[in-house]
């Protein structure tokens, strides 16, 4: 990459910058082409995909991680990144089995759940604003340090035997097959989609990803929203472990294992811009859908999950390079 | 753009082929394992294989995530529930978190059971144990009397002093040993499933009772640091070292003739059995309650306990005609 590109990129900003406004429309209605696609290759090669019953169940493919994906889309739009989402939820739901063992209700279990999140997101904020550390090495760090505690706490052991009513969150329906977790997604994406497009929040984590230097002058608190921003995530997080743990009955140390690299892959398929400063919750959405379907369209087929893999890596990698391609092409 | 098409082809390409194959079978059953890729696992699936050959008009799904986690799994039996498979037969990776999966499956109509990992009663409807405490207890004393057709002295090399397994695997050889008569058992040693502190105890077993015939390692570190001690010490011939071990772990020491024999299940026997069983459950040819046995085959018959749970036969016995056979698998 020349200087002149390097200088381009730093002013790809957001959606106010009328041709990068056209390429985000257009790589977002790329997006949903993508996932009408998956849909129509998926009914056709199994006659099982349309299927409303099927398909609520498949919808558990992506909520969750989509919970935290749109947590971490303003993250890494911020410019930074969190790696310890997962070992986030496995502390978080081993808290939630570890006060179990007490005989507390559904709403205390769902409040130490959030709670633990936050907790961990704190820290992470902490270590990245106020200790000033690279977040990506940071959260490498807590991601070993979350899970190792749940591991200290576990061992080989699982939590299990939570109240029928907590079964609520990760296995209850709202409406005929709309699961609670779908609701919750698409409420959060709402929710998420606000802050980042009509609040002044928002925009200075767009202002913050294209440069910091001049959001500070321009008087916005960077380390305060960065704060907010991990915290965030360790919430979101913390409400993944609550569903996660309602939907598996039961508490390992283990548990999401390798989710933190699926989440990203949500979020950077959804054209986010690692290097920070763009995208949108909308792509977000889309590709936390398209990621869900592709799943559950290769497991109705039987694939190996390792051809899944290779599969969501060559959509990440075709999907990262093809702006750089295009860019190129363009200039001739 | 092209990438893009280009790889949206090449599905396109891969559902067809991958919608071809699936053909119009009486009866679907899914062998869902671990994770896919491991040795073991795969060697279950040739046995399964094997047991679709006998029925016939069975389909094999092997299937299962890419790494040891209950989620993956859980992903997997929700797409074959959508499938409407006839039977899923489960190495369980968590034995809580697969029930509420599970149940779904059976409240549809798919017939569950669990083989090798199992999965808690209420999400399954019997499992299958590789074998028994009982049958292994038997199996390690019966391998070092095989050998010794005149009796003598054998000493065991186990794992930690709390480790609850080897334990019981101790106490029920111990209740039959009178059956071999002329076998002593004279002395039991801990090596803690360390390689070097299993190579020392083995060494001061051989020290200490110069008659020593052979030594019997039921963990699978013990026995490769016990077959080891007596090479070096060159009494191959004289002691016997045999136990549960790996064959992958133990074909050198089967050629070397330091150990003749030793057992371990046999995955291809378990995923046999677990195909069996599914098929006649689901084919309504037996029924999977308490006290009740559901035929396997070339492989007998399972007698199941309170919780629904059975032992499929003694461990398998590995020698020098069959260790290689298997060393590539596991």
């Amino acid at each position: 990459m020349n200087l002149q590109d390097g200088v381009k990129a730093r002013f790809i900003p957001d959606r106010l910058n009328s041709r990068l406004s056209g390429h985000l429309k257009s790589w977002e209605t790329l997006l949903l082409a993508v996932a009408v696609v998956v849909f129509v290759i998926n009914s056709l090669s199994s006659p099982y995909f349309l299927d409303a019953w099927n398909l609520s169940d498949a919808s558990f493919n992506f909520t969750e991680k989509g919970l935290i994906a749109l947590a971490m889309a303003l993250v890494i739009i911020s410019g930074e990144i969190d790696l310890s989402v997962a070992a986030i939820i496995a502390l978080a739901s081993t808290a939630m089995g570890y006060a179990l063992q007490f005989g507390v209700g559904t709403a205390e279990l769902v409040a130490i759940g959030l709670i633990v999140g936050v907790l961990c997101g704190t820290f992470n904020g902490v270590l990245v604003t106020v200790m000033g550390l690279p977040s990506i090495v940071a959260t490498i760090g807590t991601m070993s340090l979350f899970r190792g505690l749940s591991f200290v706490v576990l061992g080989d052991k699982a939590f299990n035997g939570y109240p029928t009513s907590f079964a609520f969150f990760g296995q209850g329906y709202v409406y005929w097959v709309i699961t609670f977790e779908l609701v919750l997604f698409a409420g959060m994406a709402v929710l998420f989609g606000i802050l980042l497009n009509k609040t002044n929040f928002g925009r200075a984590i767009y202002a913050i990803g294209n440069n910091p230097t001049a959001a500070l002058f321009s008087g916005i608190r960077v380390a305060r929203v960065k704060m907010i921003l991990f915290m965030l995530t360790g919430l979101m997080s913390g409400l993944a472990a609550v569903c996660l743990t309602s939907r598996l009955g039961s508490t390992r140390p283990s548990i999401a294992t390798g989710w933190e690299l699926e989440i990203v892959t949500m979020v950077v398929l959804g054209g986010v811009s690692i290097l920070g400063g763009s995208g949108t919750i909308v792509g977000v959405v889309i590709a936390a859908l398209i990621v869900g379907m592709v799943t559950f369209g290769f497991g109705l087929l039987n694939v190996p999950g390792i051809v899944m893999s290779i599969f969501i890596g060559l959509l990440l990698i075709s999907v990262i390079a093809l702006p750089i391609v295009y860019r190129r092409v363009r200039k001739g | 753009m092209s990438v893009m098409k280009k790889l949206l082809t090449s599905a396109v390409v891969a559902a067809t082929m991958f919608g071809g194959a699936a053909s119009a079978e009486e009866m679907r059953i899914a062998l869902v394992v671990k994770a896919l890729g491991i040795g073991f696992f795969e060697a279950a699936a040739k046995g399964a294989e094997e047991a679709a050959a006998e029925l016939g008009g069975v389909e094999i799904i092997y299937t299962g995530p890419t790494d040891t986690t209950a989620e993956g799994q859980i992903e997997v039996i929700n797409a074959l529930i959508a499938q409407k498979v006839d039977a899923i037969a489960i190495s369980a990776n968590d034995q809580d978190a697969l029930v509420p999966a599970l149940k779904k499956a059976m409240d549809r109509g798919i017939t569950v059971i669990s083989w090798d990992s199992g999965v808690a009663p209420a999400g399954r409807q019997m499992h299958l144990n590789p074998s028994s405490n009982p049958l292994i207890g038997n199996m390690i004393i019966k391998l070092a009397a095989d050998h010794l057709p005149d009796g003598g002295d054998v000493a065991v090399l186990s794992a930690s002093a709390t480790a609850t397994n080897q334990n019981i695997w101790i106490d029920e050889m111990n209740m039959v040993t009178g059956n071999y008569p002329g076998i002593n058992v004279v002395a039991t040693v801990y090596g803690d499933d360390l390689a070097d502190k299993s190579y020392r105890e083995a060494q001061g077993l051989m020290a200490s009772y110069p008659d020593l015939k052979a030594i019997i390692a039921p963990t699978t570190v013990g026995i490769v640091a016990a077959a080891q001690a007596v090479t070096d010490a060159g009494k191959i011939g004289e002691i016997n070292v045999t136990g549960l071990a790996l064959p992958s772990e133990m074909a050198g020491h089967i050629d070397s003739g330091a150990s003749k024999s030793f057992a371990i299940w046999n995955p291809i026997d378990l995923g046999y059995a677990a195909t069996m069983i599914a098929y006649n459950l689901a084919t309504d040819k037996a029924v999977a309650e308490a006290g009740k046995s559901i035929p396997m085959g070339r492989m007998g018959d399972v007698m199941l306990d309170d919780e629904r749970a059975g032992a499929m036969s003694d461990p398998f016995v590995y020698d020098a005609s069959n260790v290689h056979d298997f060393k590539d698998i596991f």
